[in-house]
Order: C-alpha cells, then sequence, then structure tokens
C-alpha cells in the first residue's frame, strides 16, 4: 500500500513506477520507522518490568540498613585535654551537637575541650573542703549530666554539666557551664564523718538520691530535696537518710533507679544486692543475684529508663538483669540475657542516652556495642592496645570517645542507626522491661523517651493470618461448592446470570465492605449473636429439609422446574431462614443467654470486641468469594465434557460423576484458586482496618480483633520519623507481605498453568 | 429417604444452596446500599411527641425525624438507662427509637433514643421545618417570625414565601462571598507567596551583584504594594457583602416553646416536610441528590456534598489512566510481539501477572518511600529549594497517588492487552508480513488495531480498580479535607503537588473518623452508593466495549 501512494508523484509522462533512489528511499524510511518501534517498545517494555522489579529492590534497599552490623572508624587521637600526670581519668561525657567533650579528674578539675582537635576550651575545679581528700565518684544516668564526688569527710559535692548555646549571627555557639544544684558547698551526707568509699547518685524530676558505702562497711542513703524562698531566693536543702541492712563483703558499685523503688549494690564477690527503697524510712533487702561464681562485677550500669542493670564481670561476662514482679507482687532481680562474652575483665559500659544500647570496653582494649532489647552484640573489635578505661557516646549515638590507661584519646565516628532490631527481636520472644516473662508484643509508639520500642512483627503476622483464616473459613466452602454447581449443574442461561453477579463483587471496593462491615455488621452481630450461629446452621439444615420435601412431591409439580433450577428454588427458603433467626434472636437471647448472649460470653469468660475476627471473616469472605469462585468454576468448566459423559453413561448418578472424575480432575485448579482467595486476605487493608479494633493480640479468639501488617502499615507508616528504625521495620513489613503473595500467587499460578496442559492432553 | 441421600442429591442441594446465598448477598449487599444511600435524600416526615415518666405524667416534647428502631430485652434496656416499669419482667421486650431532634446549640445532643414505653402518640404537625444550616446541624422547630434589622418584616401568612426568598438571597451572597474569597484572594495571596519565594531566592542567591539585587527587591515591593491595595479593596468588598449576608434573622420556636434566633445568613435550605406534596417531594429529592453530588463538605465532612472528593476521584484517575495506558500496552505488546520466548520471559509473565495480586498496600508503601521521599525530595532539592524546609513534591500529592496508581494497575492492563494479542490468529500476521509488511507495520497497522477492544478492557479495568482502591492513597496523596481542588484558574492550572480527596477515603474518613458517627452515617451510605455506581458503570462499559469492538473486529480477524 505504500507503493500505491507513491504513484501520484511519479505520474510525470515517464514510468508510474517509483525511481530506484526513491524506492531506496522509501525503504530505508520504512527500515527506520520499524527500528524506531522495535527499540521504542524494547525500551517502554524492559523498562516497564524493571520498573516494577524496582518494588522489590527499593523495598529491600530500605530494609536492609535495619540488618548492618554497626561501624566504628578512628578519626583523630591526642592526650586528654585536662588530665595531668599523676591524676586519672574519671569520667568523660560528650555534649548534644557533638562538639565539646569533657574529662573528669580525681582531682576534682572537669576540663571542656573541643572533640576536632582537643582545643582546651575551658576548665572548672569542684569546691572541695578544705582538708578533706576525694574519695569516691558517681554519676547519675548520662542524660542528667550530673555527677558527685565524695570525700573522706563524709561529704560529697554535687555538680551539672550545662551548655548554654546561643545564636550570634546564625552561628551555634555553644558555652560549657558548670552548674550547683544545692549550691557550692559541699553536702554532708556521714555526721559522724566517716570516709564515703563507694558513691551511688540518681538525679530526675522526682529529686536527687545518693547512697553510699563508708570507711567502716556502712550503707547508707540519702535523699536531697531542695526548696528555693521565693522570698530572699536562698536556697535550702532538706536531706533524709536512712541507713541500708548490710551484707558481707564490701561493695563496688551503687545504683539508684529514677523513680527510687530500687538499689543495686555490687560487691566484690560476684552478687549483686537488691534493695527497696520505695520507702526511705525503711529500706528493705530484697536479696542478691550472683552474677558469676569465678570473679566479681566489675562494671555495672543502668540503660535508658534505669530499669536495666547491665553488669559487666572480671571473667569478661556481659549480662543484663532487671526487677520482675511475680505473683505476690515481690520484685526480684531477674536475670534476662547475655551478651558476647569478652576475653578479659570488663573495665567500662557505657549507656546510649536514647535507647537501650551499650558500650562495652575491656582490659584487652575490645570495645562491643550491643543492644539489651534485641539482645543483639552489632560490634567488637580492639580499640587500643592496653585496657580501655573510659568510653562516652554522644548523645545522638554518633561519636565516642576512646580513652586507654596512658591517657591517650581517640575520638570515633559511629554509625549504629539500627542497634534495635534483629531476626531475634522481630520473630522471637523478647523479654520486655516490666513485663514478667518474654512475650510477643507489637507496641511500637513512644511513650517518652524512656520508652522501650517492641516491634515484634509476631501479633501482626499472626492477626495477618486469624484475618485470612476466618475469612477463608467463611469463603471457601460457599465459593467452592458454589463454583461445582454453577459450573456443573446450574442450567447455561441462569449461569449467564449468576457468574457476572458474582464477580461484579470483585470489582466492589474494599472500603465498603469495610465500612459496612464496622458500621452495620458490627453492632448487628452483637445484637443479633444467636441470629448468626443460627443461621450458620439453621441454613443447611432447611436447605436439606426443603430438598428431601422436594423429592417427595409429585412428578408432574416437579419437572414443571427445569434441572439446574435448585439455586433459584432455595433462594425464598434461605430468605425466610435467615429471617426467622433474626426476628427470633432476642427470644432466644431470653430464654438462654438472660436476655443478651454478648453479656453471657463475657460473663463466661469470653472476651467480646464489637468488631472481631468474626466480622471481619464475614466482610473479608466476601472480598474473597468471588475470587475464588471465578476461578474455581473455570477450573470445573473446563473439565473436558467427554469424561463426564462418559461416567453418565456408566450409570453414576450426577453427584457420583462430580465427586468420581470432576473433582480429581479440577481439584488442582480449586486449590489454586484457594491459594489465589488466601493471597487477596492476608494483604486486604481497609477491611480488617475499619472492622476490627486494630488491637495487636497474639490468639485466635473468633470474638477479639486483631492487627494486621497491611493494617499496621496503613495506621503508623505515615506518623514515623522517615528512616528510623520504626519506619525500616514497616517497610520490612510490606516486604514481608510481598513476598508471601507473591509466593502464594506464583505457586497459584504454575499449578494453574500445569493444570492447563493436563487438560489439553485429556 | 436412604436412597435420596445416597444418589448425592443432598449434595447437589447444598451446592445450589452455596450459589444462591452467594447471589443473596451480592444483591443484598448492593440492595442495602442503594436503600440507606437513596432514602439520604429524601425530606422524610417530622414526627413530634412526648417523653417521660408514665407515672409521673409525661414530660418534655421531642421533635425530629425517626432514623431507626430496635427491639431490646429489658434487662439491656435497663443497662442503656431506660426506666423500664417494675411489671416488666427480664422476659419482655422493649422497643426504642433513635429521633434525630437537631438542634445541637439548643440541646447539645442531636440524635436521642426514647423508648416506646415512655411516648405519646406521635404526631406530624405541618408547619414543623427542617432548617439546614452551615454550623451546628439541622435545625427543628416552626418558623416565628423574620427580622430585618431588628424589625419584623414578616409574621404568619406570608412568613414562609419570606423566609425563601431571604434564604435565596443569603445564598446568592454566600456564593459571592466565597467566589471572592476563593478566586479573587486566592490568585492575590498565591502572587504574594511568589513575590515572597522571589525575595528569599534572591537573598540567597551567593552570585548576585548587590546593585542588581536592590533593583530587583525594589521591583518586589512595588509589585507587594499594588497587591496589598488590591487586597484591601477585596476586604472591604467581603466586609459589605458579609454584613449583607446576615442582615436578616429567623426567630424560631424549638418544639416545647423556647424561641430561638437564626441568621438567615447560616442556613443553607428551609424545608417544611410535613406539608410538602408527593411532587415537591419528588423535586426535594432531586434537589438534594444535586446538592449532595454538586456542593462542598461542611461541618467536619459531617454535612454538605461530596464534590471535593468526586472530583479529586476523576482527576486522579484521569491522570493515571494517562500514564498507565501507553506503558502497560507498551509493555504487553514488547513481552508478546518482540521479546524472545523462552523460561526467563515465563519467568518475567508469572512475576508480572503476579504483581496484580500483590496487596495494595505494599505499592502505598513504595510510593511513600520511592516516589515522595527519593523522588519528590530530590525535585525539592533541585527545583524548590527557596520553599524548603516545607515541602513542594516531597510529600503526599496528586501526582504521586496517580503514580502510584498506575504502577497499580499496570499488571492489570498489560495481562489484558496481551490476552487481546495472543487471541489474534498468527495467520493475520503472516499474511501481512507476506505481503511484505515490516514489523512494525503489521503491528501497529494490523496488529494493534484488531486488540483495541482488549486494551479498552485493561484500561477500564484498571480505572475500575483505582477509582475503588484506599489503602494506598492514604499513604501517597489523599487527605480528609482539601481546601483547594487540583484544577483551578491560576496558573498552572493542573496543580500536581496538591493534595486530593478522594471518595473511597472519604467514605474511610467519614465513617470512622468522625466526632458524630449518627449524623455522619446516612452521608458514608450516599457516598458508598456514589461510589458503587461509579464503579459498576465503569465496570458495564468495560463489558460493553469489549463485546461491541469484539463484534467490529470479528469480521476482521475471521
Amino acid at each position: 500500500m505504500n507503493d500505491m501512494s507513491q504513484r501520484p508523484r511519479s505520474g510525470q509522462g515517464r514510468s508510474l513506477l517509483p525511481t530506484p533512489e526513491q524506492r531506496e528511499r522509501l525503504r530505508r524510511k520504512r527500515t527506520l520507522k520499524d527500528n524506531i518501534s522495535r527499540y521504542g517498545i524494547g525500551a517502554a517494555g524492559i523498562g516497564v518490568v524493571i520498573a516494577l522489579g524496582m518494588i522489590f529492590v527499593y523495598l529491600f534497599s530500605e530494609v536492609m540498613p535495619l540488618f548492618k552490623s554497626a561501624q566504628v572508624s578512628t578519626q583523630q587521637a591526642y592526650a586528654i585535654p585536662g588530665v595531668e600526670s599523676g591524676e586519672s581519668l574519671e569520667h568523660l561525657t560528650i555534649d548534644r551537637y557533638d562538639t565539646l567533650g569533657a574529662s573528669f579528674t580525681d582531682t576534682g578539675r572537669i576540663t571542656f575541650f573541643d572533640l576536632d582537635g582537643g582545643a582546651w576550651r575551658s576548665s572548672f575545679e569542684m569546691p572541695r573542703p578544705d582538708d578533706a581528700m576525694r574519695s569516691a565518684f558517681a554519676t547519675a544516668f548520662a542524660t542528667t549530666g550530673a555527677f558527685a564526688y565524695g570525700y573522706d569527710n563524709g561529704t560529697i559535692s554535687l555538680g551539672r554539666v550545662d551548655y548554654a548555646i546561643t545564636y550570634p549571627d546564625n552561628l551555634r555557639q555553644i558555652e560549657p557551664e558548670l552548674r550547683f544544684p544545692f549550691g557550692e558547698e559541699p553536702l554532708v551526707l556521714d555526721e559522724a564523718g566517716r570516709a564515703i568509699q563507694v558513691l551511688g547518685l540518681q538525679v530526675s524530676d522526682r529529686g536527687t538520691y545518693a547512697a553510699a558505702e563508708l570507711e567502716d562497711g556502712t550503707l547508707m542513703v540519702t535523699s536531697f530535696d531542695r526548696r528555693e524562698n521565693i522570698m530572699t531566693g536562698a536556697v535550702t536543702v532538706e536531706q533524709a537518710t536512712s541507713e541500708l541492712p548490710g551484707f558481707d563483703g564490701r561493695a563496688r558499685q551503687i545504683l539508684i533507679d529514677n523513680r527510687y523503688r530500687h538499689l543495686y549494690v555490687s560487691d566484690d564477690a560476684g552478687y549483686i544486692h537488691h534493695y527497696n527503697i520505695g520507702n526511705l524510712s525503711n529500706p528493705r533487702y530484697l536479696g542478691a543475684v550472683q552474677v558469676t561464681d569465678s570473679g566479681y562485677v566489675s562494671e555495672m550500669t543502668y540503660l535508658n529508663g534505669t530499669v536495666s542493670v547491665i553488669a559487666g564481670t572480671s571473667d569478661g561476662q556481659v549480662r543484663q538483669y532487671f526487677p520482675v514482679r511475680d505473683a505476690q507482687n515481690q520484685y526480684d532481680l531477674t536475670h534476662i540475657r547475655d551478651f558476647a562474652r569478652y576475653d578479659a575483665p570488663i573495665t567500662h559500659i557505657a549507656p546510649e542516652h536514647m535507647r537501650r544500647g551499650f558500650l562495652v570496653g575491656d582490659e584487652l582494649g575490645n570495645l562491643g556495642i550491643h543492644h539489651a532489647t534485641a539482645g543483639a552484640d552489632v560490634f567488637d573489635a580492639p580499640m587500643t592496645d592496653g585496657p580501655l578505661s573510659r568510653i562516652a557516646i554522644s548523645p545522638v549515638n554518633s561519636l565516642a570517645l576512646f580513652a586507654d590507661e596512658n591517657h591517650q584519646l581517640q575520638v570515633a565516628s559511629v554509625n549504629n542507626p539500627h542497634p534495635g532490631i534483629s531476626f531475634s527481636s522481630l520473630w522471637q520472644k523478647v523479654w520486655y522491661e516490666g513485663s514478667s516473662q518474654p512475650r510477643y508484643v507489637w507496641q511500637s509508639t513512644a511513650g517518652g523517651d524512656e520508652y522501650e520500642p517492641k516491634m515484634s512483627l509476631m501479633p501482626l503476622t499472626l492477626g495477618t493470618l486469624k484475618a485470612a483464616f476466618y475469612a477463608m473459613l467463611f469463603a471457601t466452602p460457599l465459593a467452592l461448592m458454589g463454583a461445582i454447581y454453577t459450573a456443573y449443574f446450574m442450567s447455561p442461561k441462569l449461569r449467564g446470570k449468576v457468574k457476572p453477579t458474582i464477580e461484579v463483587m470483585e470489582a466492589l471496593p474494599t472500603v465498603i465492605l469495610g465500612f459496612l462491615a464496622g458500621l452495620w455488621l458490627a453492632p448487628f452481630v452483637e445484637n443479633r449473636l444467636p441470629a448468626v450461629f443460627g443461621i450458620l446452621i439453621l441454613m443447611p439444615i432447611a436447605m436439606l429439609v426443603f430438598a428431601y420435601l422436594w423429592s417427595r412431591l409429585p412428578e408432574w409439580l416437579r419437572t414443571r422446574v427445569p434441572d439446574g433450577w435448585e439455586a433459584v428454588l432455595l433462594m425464598p427458603i434461605i430468605i425466610f431462614v435467615g429471617w426467622a433467626c433474626v426476628t427470633a434472636s432476642p427470644y432466644v437471647e431470653i430464654m438462654f443467654f438472660d436476655g443478651s448472649m454478648r453479656q453471657w460470653l463475657t460473663d463466661n469468660g469470653f472476651t467480646y470486641d464489637q468488631r472481631n475476627a468474626l466480622v471481619v471473616g464475614i466482610a473479608m469472605g466476601f472480598a474473597v468469594i468471588p475470587t475464588i469462585f471465578s476461578i474455581a468454576e473455570d477450573a470445573v468448566f473446563n473439565v473436558p465434557k467427554h469424561l463426564t459423559q462418559g461416567s453418565l453413561a456408566l450409570g453414576a448418578t450426577r453427584w457420583q460423576t462430580v465427586v468420581g472424575v470432576v473433582l480429581p480432575t479440577a481439584s488442582i485448579g480449586m486449590f489454586s484458586a484457594v491459594m489465589m482467595g488466601f493471597g487477596r486476605a492476608v494483604g486486604e487493608t481497609m477491611i480488617v482496618l475499619m472492622a476490627t479494633g486494630n488491637s495487636p493480640i497474639m490468639n485466635f479468639n473468633i470474638f477479639e480483633g486483631m492487627r494486621t501488617l497491611s493494617a499496621n502499615i496503613a495506621v503508623e507508616l505515615t506518623e514515623t520519623a522517615v528512616g528510623s528504625s520504626h519506619f525500616r521495620v514497616l517497610f520490612l513489613a510490606a516486604l514481608v507481605l510481598l513476598a508471601m503473595t507473591f509466593l502464594v500467587n506464583t505457586l497459584a499460578e504454575i499449578i494453574r498453568q500445569r493444570l492447563r496442559k493436563r487438560y489439553g492432553n485429556l | 429417604m436412604k436412597l435420596w441421600w445416597k444418589s448425592g442429591a443432598p449434595w447437589v442441594w447444598l451446592n445450589a444452596g452455596a450459589v444462591a446465598v452467594s447471589v443473596i448477598m451480592v444483591l443484598g449487599l448492593i440492595g442495602l446500599i442503594a436503600v440507606r444511600g437513596l432514602s439520604h435524600f429524601y425530606p422524610s416526615e417530622i414526627v413530634e411527641f412526648q417523653v417521660g415518666d408514665p407515672e409521673l405524667g409525661l414530660g418534655r416534647m421531642v421533635m425530629g425525624e425517626h432514623v431507626r428502631s430496635e427491639t431490646i430485652p429489658v434487662p439491656v434496656a435497663r443497662d442503656a438507662g431506660i426506666a423500664v416499669p417494675p411489671e416488666l419482667d427480664s422476659d419482655d421486650l422493649v422497643v426504642r427509637h433513635l429521633i434525630k431532634q437537631g438542634n445541637r446549640d439548643v440541646t447539645g445532643q442531636d440524635f436521642a433514643w426514647y423508648a416506646e414505653l415512655q411516648m405519646s402518640e406521635w404526631q406530624a404537625p405541618p408547619d414543623a421545618m427542617r432548617l439546614e444550616r452551615r454550623e451546628w446541624g439541622d435545625f427543628y422547630g416552626y418558623a416565628l417570625r423574620v427580622l430585618e434589622g431588628g424589625e419584623v418584616v414578616a409574621e404568619g401568612e406570608g412568613l414562609w414565601e419570606e423566609l425563601q426568598s431571604r434564604v435565596e438571597r443569603a445564598n446568592t451572597l454566600f456564593r459571592e462571598l466565597r467566589r471572592i474569597e476563593r478566586n479573587d484572594v486566592g490568585v492575590i495571596s498565591a502572587e504574594m507567596e511568589e513575590l515572597r519565594l522571589r525575595e528569599r531566592a534572591l537573598q540567597r542567591d551567593p552570585d548576585i551583584e548587590p546593585d542588581a539585587l536592590w533593583a530587583q527587591l525594589d521591583q518586589i515591593q512595588d509589585r507587594q504594594a499594588i497587591l496589598d491595595q488590591e487586597f484591601q479593596t477585596l476586604r472591604g468588598e467581603i466586609d459589605i457583602l458579609r454584613r449583607e449576608l446576615y442582615r436578616d434573622t429567623l426567630v424560631a420556636t424549638v418544639t416545647g416553646g423556647q424561641e430561638v434566633q437564626i441568621r438567615i445568613g447560616d442556613i443553607v435550605r428551609a424545608v417544611q416536610p410535613n406539608s410538602l406534596s408527593l411532587t415537591a417531594k419528588a423535586v426535594e429529592y432531586v434537589q438534594q441528590f444535586w446538592a449532595f453530588v454538586s456542593g462542598e463538605p461542611r461541618e467536619a465532612n459531617t454535612a454538605g456534598g461530596i464534590f471535593p472528593a468526586i472530583f479529586g476521584t476523576v482527576t486522579m484517575v484521569l491522570l493515571m489512566s494517562m500514564i498507565v495506558s501507553p506503558f502497560g500496552v507498551l509493555a504487553a505488546i514488547y513481552l508478546r510481539e518482540y521479546a524472545t520466548q523462552g523460561p526467563l520471559l515465563r519467568l518475567i509473565r508469572i512475576s508480572v501477572y503476579n504483581l496484580a495480586g500483590v496487596p495494595s498496600i505494599v505499592y502505598g508503601v513504595f510510593g511513600l518511600g520511592f516516589f515522595i521521599y527519593t523522588m519528590g525530595g530530590s525535585i525539592d532539592q533541585l527545583f524548590y529549594s527557596e520553599r524548603l524546609p516545607s515541602p513542594t513534591f516531597g510529600s503526599p500529592a496528586l501526582i504521586w497517588a496517580s503514580l502510584t496508581l498506575a504502577l497499580l494497575t499496570l499488571p492489570v492492563v498489560i495481562v489484558s492487552t496481551e490476552e487481546g494479542l495472543a487471541r489474534i490468529p498468527s495467520s493475520v500476521r503472516h499474511g501481512s508480513l507476506a505481503l511484505g509488511a515490516t514489523k512494525s507495520e503489521t503491528l501497529w497497522k494490523v496488529v494493534v488495531p484488531l486488540a483495541t477492544p482488549a486494551m479498552m478492557t485493561g484500561m477500564i479495568l484498571a480505572i475500575a480498580r483505582a477509582a475503588g482502591e484506599v489503602a494506598p492513597l492514604m499513604l501517597v496523596g489523599v487527605v480528609k479535607l482539601a481546601p483547594t481542588l487540583p484544577v483551578d484558574s491560576t496558573f498552572p492550572f493542573i496543580h500536581l503537588e496538591r493534595q486530593i480527596m478522594h471518595l473511597g477515603f472519604h467514605i474511610y474518613d467519614v465513617g470512622f473518623q468522625s466526632p458524630n458517627v449518627e449524623a455522619a452515617r446516612p452521608l458514608v451510605y450516599a457516598t458508598a452508593l456514589v461510589l458503587v455506581i461509579l464503579i459498576i458503570v465503569l465496570n458495564l462499559t468495560a463489558i460493553s466495549i469489549r463485546n461491541r469492538l469484539r463484534e467490529r473486529y470479528r469480521a476482521a480477524s475471521d
């Protein structure tokens, strides 16, 4: 046809055919077009396939950082500013913006220095009683910045590091300050003036507590309360002191929690002693736990929240403890988990400020980073040649300081964004703080800085399976039986109407099913619970009774209705039974359930939520029926006619043919239909979101709700910080969903293709 | 009996029952939505009755619309705080009625349950009226007189006509006010924002000469002054209009006799349903329906119309189909006509097919992470850096919603087109090639036209799926209340970065996030009805187009 179009142009009296040049040009043009089309389509096609593949790649790339281990790399090293020879380093800190470090010496000097280069910024001397010598040092939890020096005359001086931030010329200027919340004058801890050997300190909005072991082994705890006179501005300090029951041996360290209930003392024999100081006038000794039998607790510290204690021992163990409440409401300090063992005594443990992570150093100079909730060891490498004496981690976990015995300081950058997520924290039971045993919990939202996020995917996965299970329980029998009947028994004319009617359901937005389930079905089921069960039981019975009566009817009447119209005959029966059950429901409730079946269930120990698995099962079953029905119906319908006709010709009844011939042939197709339906039920979001209470619980109770992976993503993803662990765990949930449905669907699809081949052979 | 049982007939009947149940459920569902949705627009009767303790004599008056009734056992009624007479024992049943009594500003509770035990006969007073208001929900009561600037202008005879004409006038003024606020003020503030951003960009520019900078800043300031002037003029106009709007006041009594003053500017509609004739009711019904479809939502979406949601849904779906159709069709042609058939291609094909079964929320997660945070974030960095840190494209938006849904529906289009291409007999292709046509000529002039029905089907199925999808949209672009439509009269007319309202999300939001569930419920049913109609119509169109085109091309392909 291209040649035809060329004709008028060459019609100038000479040949009517195009010249060789023209043909050549035309050919080239056509080849060019052909190539453009080929490569254009190729590029677009491959592009689309790649774009779809991108979904996997991208989700994977967002999830991967969760499982990366931490990285620590030393940036610079210099002598610790402010620590002179003969002095020793007590403590190291980093400010919130990673620009300033602070060193605390045993002589009471606090020196601030630029982390970059180690330049000296300023020094402060702690006020010290004239004739006393420093004998102990303690810090409160790192976020408070509070610390205390104890002296050999029974006094302590308490200070707090603070940073004043100003913005001259839009540049951040940080000025370190030393504050004295109780005044510069040292506080008297022991009136008798005995030397303080070991000091423990805690500061929170509930007050300030200090505990000490004195030179004669007496243990005492004191609370300080600061009162400021509004008129004069004078500060008075109120003190309450009480002596703690003693134990055999000497204390090494003392920890106090920030709610002032628990006090722990580690001794030199490997025990941690547990005191209840909730009532300060009557402190009680609760017992001791043995951390190690071949050494002593060389270092212990609180984690963020001051509930968990991490104890490091002289034989290299790192163990976590926290108090667990037993049935008698008594707290027991309980061993929770162990972390990777070190080869040498533990020298120092530094907790992260906002997370349940901590850094451990040992005498061989090894550094380890661990996370308590995840039970994870995320980093382990030697940092110094000699013992690692002090460690500091910045409040944002991006920078760490390591000091060794020779007063050399290493400044190292730390990249450890997601220590709290590990395989075990996601999929195994985790013993969370405050709970009496390891559990599966999803509770991601932070209730404050001290909150321990609980991100176990188990309740969500179980919820997903629970929802899918009840949906399938409802949908599978209806859809499969319906498919068999429609494909095999129903008259073709009726089938032409019924099949599209059910298939239209597939296009119905699930948000509509969800809202009906939540706003109409849930209250309906709650008020008419006996009706629901009545329908389940009575419906098949009514159908059978009607069928039997029908078979007893005289021949002439029965033959009036053609074969394959049973479904239509049953419709009035079904509607009647449904109506009757609903109407009778209140009377049944009065007769058998004292007026309310819901109340009766609650009284008998079944939790009943209005939006529960039963409602979800029905609503989601609704959404799944068309999927299963459509594919299964095709499978049954495509069973070759000569097979069934042969069976019928040999004298089998219609039903015997179905059981003996149709079902075996179509069973794989029906199985694949069920799998497809399952895949859809697993991923459904809106119905679950609207028809359940979305509480992540771990049971299969049909009267309780659930939270599924998909609903959880919909609820939480928009409210979480981009790039946080929570954000990435939600991406992981999406990836799990994707993988789950993709696998199920692929399997179903492969089965279907196999089946098609088999039919071809029959 | 035994024989009957053995023949398997009961099983056949049970299977028949399964079909019957499924069909009844489908029809029942659609019927439920239709009945509930359609009855929302009907001007139902206003009833009036007295409630109180039967022993102490009848108490206060209640007036409103009957919503639904419930039969409950006596213990439940006692739990619910209904004063059940002691002579009824726990085996008896009590009927209670939910009455929409409106007047939220007067009674504080616009829906209340009343037990039938304590009710007088229901009356339907002919002059009872229902006022649809812009605030505080509906009002039920009797009109007393109309005031203009404190003076009585209508009372008794002719009051209703006067009220209607004044409501009409107020509505005209209100529309005018809206128009000025939306368009004129909108244009000015858009330009102001533009100027502010330009100023900011200039000040940040490190390379600019100081003289040029000052010159440009001066220009901007001049323009700002002019705009400010215009804005003040408009403000004056708005003030005048507003004064006019609230000129009149209606004095009405609620049932029981309390007098209430209502500004006529707040009234959207005034109806006396009890005295309407059947024709008038029909007219009222149509008007209500139209107001619902074309109006804007009021009172946290629990009243008014759903036009922005319909508009948002349609815009988003259109944009999506413009993205998905070329790519889906090209990908299908590639897979079927160009790619080398082999195990790898089979794997790809199965994967693509299966992506249709991947949960939609997964696409939403991908859209949020990749489109919004990665792509949108980069676009903001490159082109809208002066607006940072407030995001332009780096937040949920129309374009990302459309792209996400395009990705979601891509497998649908590919599968459908491929099926169409596969159905074309190879003899057609061979014939074309044998006549000397190149592959692309064969493709574009012979094969593709024959496959158009399949492509159209795929497209429409994609649209139907996209229109009903909500879960991914919650992450990538819909909001409960968008202040502006994505298409308007300010440049560049189609605002891809705006968030949209969506019918499906509207259902979720109004039904589940709204503070006043009872008031929202009929609205949700009506919205659901609109969505169902939209989707069923789309699906039926798909089927009929497929059939028609199949007929047209049947001659060609045989």
